[in-house]
């Protein structure tokens, strides 16, 4: 059974005589999860890219579009699935400000605080992943330890590991368990202590060094041209961060820096990485200090469902449950675009709302889709081993990248 | 930092005032309405005047029952004020065609390119609008309102043993 | 003859024990699942013991097809391809609710499961499933195995079809009555 491939590229047409044309990728270990590049190669060097993404789209926007917002936060965590609750947190928010909704003191504070957590978790996955591809086992296997506390660590708190749909509108879906804050700080002193250990298998490596340093090279103007935001951005040296610029949640009382780099090159992209740990880990203690006890979801009666005694005594309760459940939450008409510093990027929504139940238009401002918009700029004119250390730092997420 | 003041929908319309036709603030952020031929001036007034030199998005909303039926919209960061700006461009669906962002931004390339395989929307000035989360031999706009959610268009055949 | 069949269930018993713990998977990872996928490798789970931790990375050298994450009908030809290029004896495992079944996504854009294009031999659900969930369902595929016929003497591969096509597949009719094998 013969399957072509389902997209065509124009290399393969254009492609000077000398030179071969190579697929890399869609399925392939190096390109984590679906990203195929076509590379015109002179010898090692590769002359030009072509990079085709869309292998795992799914659908995300309409389905936004038929289920209440409620349904969404699922298929909301499964846009980065690394850090899960930041995406989640910025679609909620964008629905919380159509509906007008202040929410408690504690929520903010704990949604800072698993923001930052995620972050960890994030980086330390990209990280992970492009040493692995590099050759580093050990440091990879070290990563992959931390992560794992990391993610019983959430499965303690929201019932899953990877995609927690933890996020309600108006608040979160439940508290703090026992004990809960305890496990928080020995995670921290142990992602701490193992990344210490990173820092003194890589910084110095030579072989790190000369895969590294000068490779991808980008200037800021280049930067914001190709739309790059996040690390990578910061990577070229502008310290452009939305948690200092426009901050949200409680990020105006966090006492953070944002490290940036000097040259853009992937050795940049993965200090600045390391650094953001480091910062948020910092955030994550000053967020544990700033908890106070209070509600964790707002008493909004068009978001919150009443309490579970009320709903199963009061005939008013059950039938506001009901209509909260079956037919969701009604969100006021207009449009809104949020946006919050990802571990990637500006991740922002762009919600319609038409005064139904589900969204009219719910749009994602994926950073890894302009990302990948710009990488092939940073693939051509280097060799072609170097194509796999560039597309780590990258950190492209498949579910947001494809949505 | 200290001259990275808000920038209004008013301040915008003050020297680029011609080119819109409404405009309006929205959750904090300043909201134009244009039309398609002023789009290009427009953006190259915001990148040269304001220093709107990252684009963020662009992406279409539809409206079956409306005439024009599309809704571009565009939304760009400016560093010097520190300030998001919305566009929203009213395309016809008898012409869907808007000029491309291209020449003014590297990053446009892609995301008109996702807009075009969604909508439909023509982007002149794009070399390069193939398909890139649907794939060769898809037929119609999944995101537009008449297209079912449930339509699959499988390129292998299923399996029948 | 009695001793045949006794000698050749006995040549099975010893190429399926060695078969089964010798598993090189080849790990089709798209999407989500594809971070247990990494956890389950990784030193707290650990595929390794099962001896199924090594990947290869070209489907000519593998045997155990671990379709990780959601496939989309662009990435489908991709899949029928990877899964065409391997050799006999090789096995499918969905590994996932959107390779099992599409998933929560019934869209224009989902394959809804991947046994309407590759048969599978064992399913795993979660979303993404728990690491354990997989060491189970690498166990089970092993307890397969060991128990299956191995035809590899000569003798026995006179006139048969490739091993895959012998077991007993679910088909799938299409969701809107629309017949599956497309023009």
């Amino acid at each position: 059974m013969d399957a072509s491939s389902p997209l065509a590229s124009h290399l393969d047409r254009t492609a000077d005589g000398g030179n071969v044309v190579v697929n890399i990728g869609p399925s392939h270990p190096a390109t984590h999860g679906t990203i195929q590049i076509v590379a015109e190669l002179d010898g090692e060097t590769v002359k030009r890219a072509d990079v085709h993404c869309g292998y795992l789209h799914r659908g995300f926007e309409k389905e936004a579009e038929h289920h209440t917002y409620h349904k969404v936060i699922p298929y909301v965590d499964r846009l980065n699935y690394c850090s899960a609750l930041n995406n989640g947190f910025a679609y909620a928010e964008a629905v919380e400000k159509l509906l007008g909704i202040q929410l408690t003191r504690r929520c903010i504070v704990l949604r800072t605080l698993l923001c930052e957590y995620n972050r960890v978790a994030d980086h330390v996955t990209c990280v992970a992943a492009s040493i692995m591809e590099m050759g580093a086992m050990t440091a990879f296997l070290y990563l992959m330890t931390v992560r794992d506390y990391i993610f019983e660590h959430l499965n303690h708190l929201t019932g899953a590991r990877l995609t927690y749909s933890y996020v309600r509108i108006g608040g979160l879906a439940r508290d703090l368990p026992e004990g809960w804050l305890t496990r928080l700080e020995e995670i921290l002193v142990f992602t701490e202590r193992y990344l210490e250990r990173i820092h003194g298998l890589l910084d110095h490596n030579r072989i790190f060094i000369d895969r590294t340093r000068d490779v991808a090279v980008m200037t800021p103007e280049h930067a914001l041209n190709w739309g790059f935001t996040g690390p990578t951005l910061r990577s070229t040296g502008l310290a452009l961060d939305l948690r200092k610029d426009a901050p949200y949640l409680a990020y105006p009382e966090l006492d953070f820096e944002v490290p940036v780099g000097i040259k853009g090159d992937n050795y940049d992209r993965y200090y600045v990485r390391m650094c953001e740990i480091d910062e948020s880990i910092a955030m994550v203690r000053q967020c544990v200090g700033l908890l106070r006890d209070g509600p964790v979801s707002v008493d909004d009666p068009r978001v919150t469902l009443p309490e579970k005694e009320a709903v199963y005594t009061e005939i008013e309760a059950l039938v506001h449950h009901f209509k909260l459940v079956s037919q969701g939450i009604i969100v006021p008409a207009g449009e809104i675009y949020v946006s919050h510093e990802a571990p990637n990027g500006e991740l922002g929504f762009y919600l319609v709302s038409d005064g139904t139940s589900r969204a009219y238009k719910l749009h994602v401002r994926a950073p890894s889709f302009v990302h990948m918009g710009g990488m092939h700029t940073l693939l051509e004119g280097y060799e072609v081993a170097d194509v796999v250390p560039t597309f780590g730092s990258m950190n492209m997420v498949g579910g947001e990248c494809d949505r | 930092m200290s001259e990275r003041a808000p920038l209004s929908s008013d301040a915008i319309e003050r020297e680029l005032g011609p080119l819109v036709e409404r405009s309006w603030q929205g959750f904090g952020m300043p909201v134009l309405e244009l039309r398609v031929e002023n789009l290009l001036p427009l953006v190259t007034g915001l990148r040269d005047k304001f220093d709107f030199a990252l684009f963020l998005d662009v992406t279409a909303v539809d409206y079956p029952e409306r005439s024009p039926r599309f809704d571009l919209v565009y939304h760009f960061y400016s560093r010097r004020h520190n300030q998001r700006v919305r566009l929203k461009v009213p395309v016809p669906a008898e012409r869907p065609v808007v000029p491309t962002l291209t020449g003014h931004y590297g990053s446009a390339r892609y995301m008109e390119r996702e807009v075009h395989d969604m909508y439909g929307i023509e982007f002149a000035g794009n070399a390069d609008l193939r398909p890139i989360l649907l794939y060769e031999g898809f037929v119609g706009h999944p995101l537009r309102k008449d297209y079912p959610i449930e339509r699959e268009q499988p390129v292998v055949p299923y399996r029948t043993a | 003859m009695a001793v045949m069949d006794y000698m050749t269930t006995k040549k099975d018993e010893l190429v399926g024990w060695i078969r089964k713990f010798s598993l090189f998977p080849y790990p089709f990872v798209t999407a989500c699942c594809g971070m247990e996928f990494m956890a389950v490798s990784s030193t707290l789970y650990d595929t390794d013991r099962f001896g199924a931790a090594l990947p290869r990375f070209t489907p000519r050298q593998a045997d155990l097809l671990m379709v990780v994450g959601t496939i989309s009908h662009k990435e489908a030809p991709i899949l029928k391809k990877v899964y065409d290029q391997m050799c006999e004896p090789k096995w499918v495992m969905a590994f996932g609710a959107c390779a099992t079944s599409g998933g929560f996504y019934r869209n224009y854009g989902v394959l809804q499961g991947i046994d309407r294009v590759i048969p599978v031999d064992i399913y795993v659900p979660g979303c993404p499933p728990r690491p354990e969930t997989v060491i189970d369902a690498i166990m089970m595929l092993q307890e397969r195995i060991a128990g299956d016929h191995h035809p590899i003497l000569p003798a026995e591969q006179r006139g048969r079809e490739p091993s895959h096509a012998n077991k007993v597949f679910p088909i799938f009719p299409a969701a809107d009555g629309v017949p599956p094998s497309q023009t």
